[in-house]
């Protein structure tokens, strides 16, 4: 079964453990600006939201790259950097739509998140389940439950 | 270590910023944070000196675990002589930048002297320097923290700073971090102010790197991360309702103090209770409550996020107040509403952002106001002096307009940013003050919980609630229940109490994991990640010593043991409510035996042995 992070904003406090999880696993540091998941806080709205690499199929980064560093892990479905092959050029940091694929000034390599080969530490950190690591294939599973029940209430109402 | 080793020292007056080693060897005794923090202000300064003068210094300083994976560890704290009590000054707050100064490579900051005009301090990892602030003096901390943005281009700057109300002399103004979290209490906020300096902008992106044992850390923090989650209060009752689940429990209890601690229920206790905040309003069905939030790593999250009643008349046209920010604490919803008798949810909200927009304590403030009705019900302050305003307990108008007036410092907002102590003295009535050591109550009657009473006495920075939060034992039995009504017993409680809290404030935790952890929680931690061995006894005994310190300075600074006192009205007027009818708080019953837990004389002095089994300065 291929699995894939789930994030649900509703749920995060913004108390940034994923953050310091990701640094942690990746740098060896607790060092939010190094991690590869960031918590963004919109603050008139109340609201914190994580975000990170959504591991496209067919990545624009994958494909942007000209040295073929960027590849699928079979067995986890990321798209995993390989730092011998990086040349830092950073087309794929302009490639990527979402801004998940960043440039790290300490080794000249790009970074993004490789799921932790399988075992993401965000989701282990997070203590609100809003980062969850779950069946790829079930990601909506949630969010179909809670609308059912919205729709039940309605029938009921009426 | 995960000391950084470093601290940066800010000479004000001559516009330098210079890196020094951090002394390793009295954080073996001090810890870190406020217990180190104290110890450099005793070093280095005179605990006679005026507050508001040069003289006195303003240490900004983080624990050994702030900035790591443990639970709650982003507190930093800000120590100094208070202008409010004349006692030192240690006002502990969470949110991002305590963290983020542990980032960019710093322990601890020594503000000394005072700039010729204003200044923010602005730190970029090991790069810090004083920048001119002209254009921010006259705004409020909100504006402060848009105009830095903007200036530094960095959105994930962190910013604390100083609002209009320290500019204008306010006694009890806070430093307010990150929009909402707050150095709170004690005047720190006013010692900035006097030294011209505005605001501190930090962005750290070094890290934190030299744990002792890093997997063994990661372990211990990850399975405490678990008793936290699995505890009640921790898991369950911080995040769903926030402090604010005390209300109602208080009130019941009979040890809500009211409209300036004349009472101790308040029959609009639910209407400003956590449990209120979840209801939606009439008006966009919505309720208070827009979310949890945590400060930086706790996985509690027991801040509030919040928005004021779109209709409510104390936001119309005034779009900085129609968003979310930080809603009620249980502390400040208390002060601005039980103690004042406002019931109105939104009103006591809306005050709340005023507090955190300009920096006052919310707590001094509510309390202050509340004083102040008190003066206003018995003649001795009248429309004269308001400008017109009725300032009569319960009523909403009142509240936001005083809030209004102490941002400003204008008008009769200047006297109310006095502090209740110097407001009743003005007006002829004292006895109307419901302070310890000048600083106001929070929001535990001690008539209703005798503990609290020896708590507050003895607090080292007067009137406080997170010196020793015996309520955690007397009223919700952690770490075992005691009776509230009974002073036997108490003294140990407090002192066990005081000196295991010194400790945590001392190592970068949040003491509200205290409901769920003890020591025992929080020294593998502590010791998987700093250098050293770190038992709970050693943890103990630093608290012990740290709480001796503060003690020595104080005496030093000119207090004495009559300065362990409540406000007669605790001693003499008996509660009417009925769970605590009759009761007084019976101070003299446990004070004799706190002096005497502690190693101190009669009359509350630290004796030489004292100072010698705990190795204190001179």
């Amino acid at each position: 079964m291929q699995r894939s992070l789930n994030i649900d904003p509703e749920k995060c406090t913004g108390c940034l453990q994923c953050e310091m999880a990701c640094s942690f696993e990746n740098e060896g540091a607790f060092n939010p600006s190094k991690s590869r998941i960031k918590v963004f806080t919109f603050h008139e709205e109340g609201r914190f939201v994580p975000y990170t690499c959504t591991q496209c199929d067919e990545a624009w980064c994958m494909q942007a790259c000209p040295v073929d560093a960027i590849k699928m892990n079979f067995t986890t479905g990321a798209m995993e950097v390989n730092e011998q092959t990086c040349v830092g050029c950073k087309v794929c940091t302009i490639a990527c739509p979402f801004g998940t694929v960043n440039y790290n000034v300490d080794s000249g390599k790009v970074v993004k998140c490789d799921l932790c080969g399988g075992d993401p530490a965000c989701a282990t950190a997070c203590p609100t389940q809003a980062i969850t690591y779950v069946d790829a294939s079930a990601t909506g599973l949630d969010k179909m439950r809670a609308w059912a029940g919205k729709t039940d209430n309605a029938q009921a109402t009426t | 270590m995960t000391w950084t080793g470093k601290v940066l020292r800010v000479n004000l007056t001559n516009g330098t910023c210079i890196e020094e080693p951090l002394n390793k060897d009295w954080a073996a005794e001090y810890i870190g944070q406020r217990g180190l923090a104290t110890r450099y202000l005793v070093e280095e300064t005179d605990p006679q000196c005026d507050a508001l003068s040069p003289e006195n210094k303003l240490i900004f300083a983080t624990g050994p675990l702030t900035g790591t994976a443990a639970s709650t560890a982003g507190r930093y704290s800000v120590i100094t002589k208070s202008p409010l009590t004349g006692a030192i000054a240690c006002s502990n707050s969470g949110g991002f930048i305590g963290a983020e100064l542990k980032n960019a490579g710093w322990d601890m900051i020594i503000c000394e002297g005072k700039s010729p005009s204003p200044v923010i301090l602005n730190i970029v990892n090991e790069k810090a320097e004083l920048q001119p602030a002209d254009d921010l003096w006259g705004t409020s901390v909100w504006e402060t923290d848009r105009m830095i943005h903007e200036r530094v281009g960095d959105p994930q700057t962190r910013i604390a700073a100083v609002g209009r109300s320290a500019e204008a002399g306010c006694l009890y103004s806070a430093i307010v971090n990150d929009l909402h979290r707050a150095a709170g209490r004690s005047g720190v906020g006013t010692v900035m102010a006097s030294k011209n300096l505005k605001a501190l902008a930090v962005r750290g992106t070094r890290g934190i790197s030299n744990l002792k044992d890093p997997a063994r850390f990661m372990a211990s923090a990850t399975e405490q991360k678990k008793v936290l989650a699995e505890n009640a209060v921790t898991g369950q009752g911080l995040p769903a309702l926030g402090t604010q689940v005390l209300m109602n429990v208080i009130n019941e209890i009979g040890a809500l103090p009211t409209n300036n601690m004349q009472e101790t229920q308040f029959a609009g206790a639910h209407n400003i209770s956590g449990e209120a905040m979840l209801e939606p309003r009439k008006s966009d069905g919505k309720a208070n409550l827009t979310t949890n939030g945590a400060c930086f790593g706790c996985t509690i999250a027991c801040g509030r996020i919040s928005t004021v009643d779109p209709t409510h008349f104390t936001i119309q046209d005034k779009p900085q107040y129609q968003g979310n920010s930080g809603g009620l604490e249980y502390e400040a919803a208390w002060a601005m509403g039980a103690d004042t008798g406002v019931d109105d949810l939104d009103a006591v909200t809306y005050v709340n952002f005023v507090c955190n927009e300009d920096g006052m304590d919310p707590i001094s403030f509510g309390a202050t106001v509340a004083a102040a009705m008190e003066l206003f019900q018995i003649g001795a302050i009248t429309t004269e002096q308001t400008g017109g305003m009725e300032l009569k307990f319960g009523s909403a108008e009142a509240l936001a307009w005083c809030a209004e007036q102490v941002a400003i410092g204008e008008g009769f907002g200047k006297d109310l940013g006095l502090g209740s102590k110097r407001l009743t003295e003005k007006y002829g009535h004292p006895e109307l003050s419901m302070t310890v050591k000048g600083q106001e109550f929070p929001a535990y009657d001690p008539r209703g919980i005798q503990g609290m009473g020896l708590a507050y006495a003895t607090s080292n920075r007067g009137a406080c609630h997170l010196r020793g939060y015996t309520v955690a034992s007397e009223v919700l039995g952690i770490p075992e229940k005691t009776d509230p009504a009974v002073t036997e017993g108490k003294a140990g409680l407090v002192k066990a109490f005081q000196d295991a809290t010194a400790a945590v404030d001392s190592m970068g935790l949040c003491v509200f994991t205290t409901f769920a952890w003890t020591l025992d929680n929080m020294a593998p931690q502590m010791d998987a990640a700093c250098e050293g061995d770190w038992s709970v006894d050693r943890l103990l005994e630093a608290g012990e010593r740290i709480w001796n310190l503060e003690r020595d300075y104080n005496m030093k600074a000119g207090l004495t043991g009559a300065d362990d006192n409540l406000p007669e009205r605790l001693l003499k007027e008996a509660s009417k409510a009925a769970p605590t009818e009759g009761q007084v708080c019976n101070l003299d019953q446990m004070l004799p035996e706190y002096y005497q837990l502690r190693g101190w004389t009669a009359d509350g002095q630290v004796t030489d042995e004292v100072r010698q089994k705990f190795s204190l300065p001179g």
